[in-house]
């Protein structure tokens, strides 16, 4: 077992891990703590939704599951360098394409220079310019 | 509201301290909106109305002429645009048409935006090396996306706006692509802004 760090948008936890020549593997409680994923009898759940575990795959085995069929399954797009020891998951374009065509601007929360906090929803009831820029 | 996307607030701070701005001036390290808003370049900039919708999508604005046109948009219609809608004289496009005129990613889109993910916790790890093959990823993966071509390009000891960039953008350009992606100014008060359809 190795340590492993998971990571999505602003959050990194460390788990164990097995890497010994195959596929990247978890354990339950480390896909559990970061991740949020159950396994049940019913597949792998978070709050109400559940994907039953798909036939005739090794995602799931003794020695663990299988982190990158795990992200298949729950359809995050995944990026897993196992010589540095973590993996990014990301958030699906079915979700992203899904909530940009409602039409409602995606609430965020981002610092200013100072570090107080300012999110969308802070400015309801006023029209918005929204301006990404950059220095480079 | 202003959201500056950097390697960290230092890029930008001395730029913020003297522009001093009266309103919200955000710093974006993780590519929050461009993940969200499936923003690819710099500027980019989203109409949000007083009940947080969408009302124009990802357009490319500059506040100068000269910016404006290296992607050939005219800043002063656009200008006039917003302050017609901002004073009331625009009618709202149809949810449709502004369905027409976004933009959505695709599967690669995000896992280049994974991929940028685990580049930036390995750069600021202090592994450089990795971080640089993740980035490099990202972009073969998204090779439009500009937020991770030009916007890692100092995290990886190359100059944004010297040879390495003029090389990126000659290449993308001569494959027959465009850098800039703005939504056309409409000309008129009705037409595309009026109730057609």
């Amino acid at each position: 077992m190795t340590a492993f760090t998971i990571l999505g948008e602003g959050s990194a936890v460390e788990v164990d891990a097995s890497t010994d020549g195959g596929p990247v593997r978890l354990s339950v409680e480390g896909v559990e703590q970061a991740l949020g994923w159950e396994l049940t009898e019913e597949g792998f759940c978070l709050g109400p939704v559940c994907y039953p575990l798909p036939p005739d795959t090794d995602l799931v085995t003794d020695a663990g599951i299988d982190l990158t069929r795990l992200a298949a399954l729950i359809d995050r797009p995944i990026a897993l360098d196992e010589t540095e020891g973590a993996a990014y998951l990301g958030v699906s374009a079915r979700e992203r394409s899904q909530e940009l065509e409602l039409l409602y601007a995606p609430e965020f929360t981002l610092p200013d220079l100072d570090g107080n906090l300012h999110s969308l929803s802070d400015h309801r009831g006023k029209k918005v310019l929204l301006v990404a820029y950059a220095s480079w | 509201m202003t959201v500056a996307i950097e390697r960290d607030a230092e890029d930008v701070r001395e730029y913020i301290e003297v522009a001093s701005p009266a309103h919200p001036s955000l710093i974006d390290t993780d590519r929050v909106l461009a993940d969200r808003y499936n923003m690819v370049n710099v500027p980019t900039v989203v109409w949000i109305d007083e009940q947080g919708r969408i009302v124009r999508p990802n357009d490319v604005a500059f506040t100068t002429e000269a910016g404006g046109n290296y992607a050939n948009v005219s800043t002063d219609d656009q200008m006039q645009l917003l302050r017609d809608w901002v004073r009331g004289d625009l009618d709202a496009k149809s949810p449709s048409e502004v369905r027409a005129l976004q933009s959505l990613p695709s599967a690669d889109d995000q896992l280049a935006r994974a991929h940028f993910g685990l580049g930036n916790w390995l750069w600021r790890e202090g592994r450089a090396e990795a971080a640089a093959r993740h980035f490099t990823r990202g972009g073969e993966l998204a090779p439009h996306d500009f937020m991770i071509r030009r916007g890692t390009m100092r995290m990886v000891g190359q100059d944004p706006f010297g040879e390495p960039f003029r090389e990126m953008v000659s290449a993308w350009r001569d494959a027959g692509n465009d850098y800039y992606h703005p939504l056309a100014v409409e000309k008129r008060r009705s037409g595309p802004f009026g109730n057609a359809g």
